[in-house]
């Protein structure tokens, strides 16, 4: 330890103004302080500070991503040994899954973070964290059979046009993942919904089975788009069905729900009401809803465990960036974001995944929310000096 | 938050240092002109420097002795006066008063001749008062909440008469409120004669004054609030029984590197080392606050107490600390209000921090931080964010008036972010009494 910062020491001068790789100051000073805790002090205001930083957040949100993403690891496995009717072992499953999601992850850092060096370098600013979250939410939300070259043009254009050019993490209006989403969904829609994507068809270094090209399997939502109504299987809650890479394990998500919520990282406020937004409208749609439709013959509860909407809500929904501020206002917001999730699935049979739009949606309404929750401060504290 | 080196409740003598100082930059607000050349002999109550904008509020020397220097900065800004003690405290005679015979006009104006009004501070601004503009109440907080604070309780021990002549003569002058802690016994406080008194029970920052005034009696546009520390409350009391100006204070020395924590006499503007050398801990480089480890700025043994401290902190400075690999690692000796680390688990334990800012400083990411630690009917984030912003009209109706820089410490310390929040604060005060003016 005491080599590597002698090392880092030896090494920072070439890095400063001035120095011969002053090119990268950026890239050096971010694994500088990736590795060692920034030493320096604070010169105004308070003398000593909370240990919490942005990158202890951003980390913690990448753990409890974590068990979302094992499980839709081991589940990538299984559903392509199940679709070959072949029996494998747990580790031939997950082994094949891992093979099959590393790539995607390593293409979505490489590049989104690749970009933030080069915007950081550009404008004389520390790297920001905000793409170690990101950068691990896309894999898991893409089918597994999305090609890794169209996730490498997604997210440069997600954290060029949705973040970058805002200012970077902290002033970006919408939720740069979800932008990457809809990106794909919008211009490779073949990729990105239909029955060929949720199931990978080739084997990977001998591990798992190929499927003809033909194969498909739908996902419970795009049974409901095309108007039959899935019954209900604990596998649903559990998870093994086919869906985006992290979205189709509840308990998996649940467990990164309780660690966001624990550490509180994540707003409880938000969370809670997107879930009962969604439960309540899907509860309405099942009592009126319209004669014949899917949609809103699907049982409220089953409405919360299929699709990304747990996924959403847990870990899109509660960006503290591109939510609501105010804590009045997250309720709202989250409240409209599961309602507007349900509408969409409903109302809507060509696009079945609602909570994607319906975040970037009220994205587009969270500083309206605030804003009116801000006046009500503002107009109490002008009648109160009219008063007096 | 539980700091590593309380003040202890014994006192320890600090011998008496030949020089004294006193900086205008401790009187937010005012533009300093010197009245006295160096070489001048000053006795205590002798002013050293007026406001230039209003020359009756003046600043006056805490000793008697020899002006030696008037040290100056860039743009030859005044940055202190200073005195060297002849060691016989001569005091200018003011003549005792009797307060129950005075108008608030005449204690304002003796307040003003005396040179004890540049204590005081107005809301709107945070700033040295305007004498002109009659204040609709004042407000004073006998308790602070902050950690390593000094107890006001027992800085009171043996003072509660000057005390009570103190806030009798702020009565005089408006309605004055007397914000004490529910942890408070001491009659001098809880029955104290003439003010209303106010019992706040909460952990920090309830004793800030600004919390206070915000659930009291909140400022509003046009309105004027002034506060006053406590123990200038026992300043003013005492000019009033004796008729002579003391300005010596009883002040916790606290912190992790303080050999014995413990409370001490000293006098405003003392040289600081009188009381740092030999009871600090030696072979690390330290910092020394000149007040609380929260709100006080950051010197050297060399500076000299500040006008308003009511402590000094000493703490390891930590720019020798190489934490590796801290997104991770548990760090069971930092602390920190939020789950992601350990300090949940640790109960009371005593914490030694140093006055690392852990972190990069980035855009506001996290939302609802602020709110925890700021309990007052106003939105902290937008009103930062409208100060880094210029917006003057939005900072005025998100209620900039009723705040100050310390009500934000906290915010400033459990901010992820690591913004300079306290700095802002001032900034956008600042912005906007030059565009009130």
């Amino acid at each position: 330890m005491n080599a590597l910062r002698k090392y880092l020491d030896k090494i920072k001068p070439s890095f400063e103004e001035g120095g011969k790789l002053h090119a990268f100051r950026s890239v050096f000073e971010g694994f500088e302080s990736f590795l060692f805790v920034p030493n320096t002090t604070s010169t105004s205001g308070v003398n000593v500070h909370d240990a919490i930083d942005s990158k202890r957040i951003m980390i913690f949100v990448v753990i409890a991503l974590m068990p979302a993403l094992l499980f839709g690891m081991y589940n990538i496995g299984y559903q392509n040994y199940a679709a070959a009717g072949v029996d494998g072992t747990f580790w031939e499953m997950f082994g094949f899954g891992l093979l099959a999601v590393l790539p995607k992850i390593i293409v979505s850092y490489v590049v989104g973070l690749g970009i933030e060096f080069i915007v950081a370098q550009w404008k004389h600013e520390e790297i920001q964290e905000g793409y170690l979250v990101t950068g691990m939410l896309v894999p898991m939300i893409v089918p597994v059979d999305c090609p890794l070259w169209i996730i490498a043009i997604a997210c440069a254009f997600a954290v060029i046009f949705a973040k970058e050019i805002f200012g970077g993490t902290g002033m970006n209006i919408f939720n740069v993942a979800l932008i990457t989403r809809a990106f794909l969904f919008f211009a490779y829609p073949t990729a990105m919904s239909g029955d060929a994507c949720w199931v990978a068809k080739e084997s990977i270094c001998g591990l798992g089975n190929d499927l003809p090209d033909a194969f498909t399997m739908a996902t419970p939502l795009g049974e409901v788009a095309t108007g039959t109504v899935p019954a209900f299987s604990w596998d649903q809650v559990w998870g093994f069905i086919p869906g985006s890479i992290g979205e189709t394990s509840v308990v998996a998500i649940a467990i990164g729900a309780v660690i966001l919520l624990w550490t509180g990282i994540a707003s409880w406020r938000t969370m809670l009401s997107v879930f009962v937004g969604g439960a309540l409208l899907a509860w309405i749609f099942n009592q009126w809803g319209p004669e014949g439709n899917a949609g809103a013959m699907v049982p409220w509860y089953q409405h919360l465990a299929l699709g990304g909407f747990c996924f959403g809500a847990v870990f899109m929904a509660t960006d503290p960036v591109t939510s609501a501020r105010t804590a009045p206002g997250q309720f709202v917001y989250g409240f409209l974001i599961g309602a507007m999730a349900i509408i969409i699935r409903v109302l809507n049979p060509g696009y079945p995944e609602g909570m994607m739009l319906a975040i970037l949606l009220m994205n587009l309404f969270a500083p309206l929310i605030d804003y009116c929750v801000i006046q009500n401060n503002i107009d109490k504290r002008a009648k109160r000096a009219i008063k007096k | 938050m539980n700091l590593k080196g309380k003040a202890a409740k014994e006192e320890f003598q600090v011998e008496r240092s030949g020089m004294y100082a006193l900086m205008p930059d401790d009187f937010t607000g005012t533009k300093p002109k010197v009245v006295v050349k160096e070489g001048d002999a000053v006795k205590v109550g002798d002013a050293l420097f007026v406001d230039k904008a209003r020359p009756e509020v003046k600043f006056v020397s805490p000793v008697s002795g020899k002006v030696t220097m008037v040290e100056r900065g860039e743009r030859r800004k005044v940055l202190s006066v200073r005195v060297e003690a002849d060691g016989q405290q001569q005091c200018v005679d003011f003549g005792k008063k009797s307060v129950g015979q005075m108008t608030g006009a005449e204690v304002k104006d003796f307040l003003l001749q005396t040179g004890l009004f540049g204590f005081f501070k107005q809301r709107p601004y945070d700033v040295v008062p305007d004498p002109a503009v009659a204040p609709k109440a004042i407000f004073v907080s006998a308790f602070n909440s902050m950690p390593l604070a000094a107890d006001f309780e027992y800085v009171l021990q043996g003072r509660e008469a000057d005390f009570q002549t103190g806030l009798d003569a702020l009565a005089k002058i408006a309605k004055t409120n007397l914000g004490v802690s529910a942890k408070q016994s001491a009659t001098a406080l809880t029955a104290a004669k003439n003010v209303t008194v106010n019992v706040f029970d909460g952990p920090a920052p309830a004793g800030n004054v600004g919390v206070q005034i915000n659930h009291i009696d909140p400022v509003n546009k046009g309105e004027t609030v002034w506060t006053l520390g406590a123990e200038e409350v026992i300043f003013i009391g005492h000019l009033f029984n004796t008729g002579k100006l003391d300005f010596t204070r009883v002040i916790a020395f606290a912190g992790s590197e303080v050999k014995k924590p413990a409370y001490c006499k000293m006098t405003v503007g003392q040289q600081l080392s009188t009381l740092v050398k030999g009871r600090v801990t030696e072979g690390r480089t330290l910092r020394v606050v000149n007040g609380n480890v929260m709100t006080g700025v950051k010197t050297t043994a060399d500076g000299f107490l500040a006008a308003h401290a009511t402590e000094v902190n000493v703490i390891p400075e930590g720019d020798d600390v190489h934490e590796m690999l801290g997104w991770i690692m548990p760090r069971f000796n930092d602390y920190s209000t939020s789950r992601a680390y350990c300090s949940w688990l640790s109960g009371k334990k005593e914490y030694a921090l140093d006055a690392r800012v852990k972190g990069g400083e980035r855009h506001m990411i996290m939302s609802g931080e602020y709110d925890r630690v700021f309990p007052m009917d106003i939105f902290p984030e937008q009103l930062v964010k409208a100060i880094i912003t210029g917006d003057i009209d939005r900072m005025e109706a998100l209620g900039i008036y009723e705040v100050a820089p310390e009500d934000f410490a906290l915010c400033e310390f459990v901010d992820s972010s690591k913004l300079e929040v306290q700095r802002i604060v001032r900034e956008g005060l600042d912005m906007l009494r030059k565009e009130m003016a």
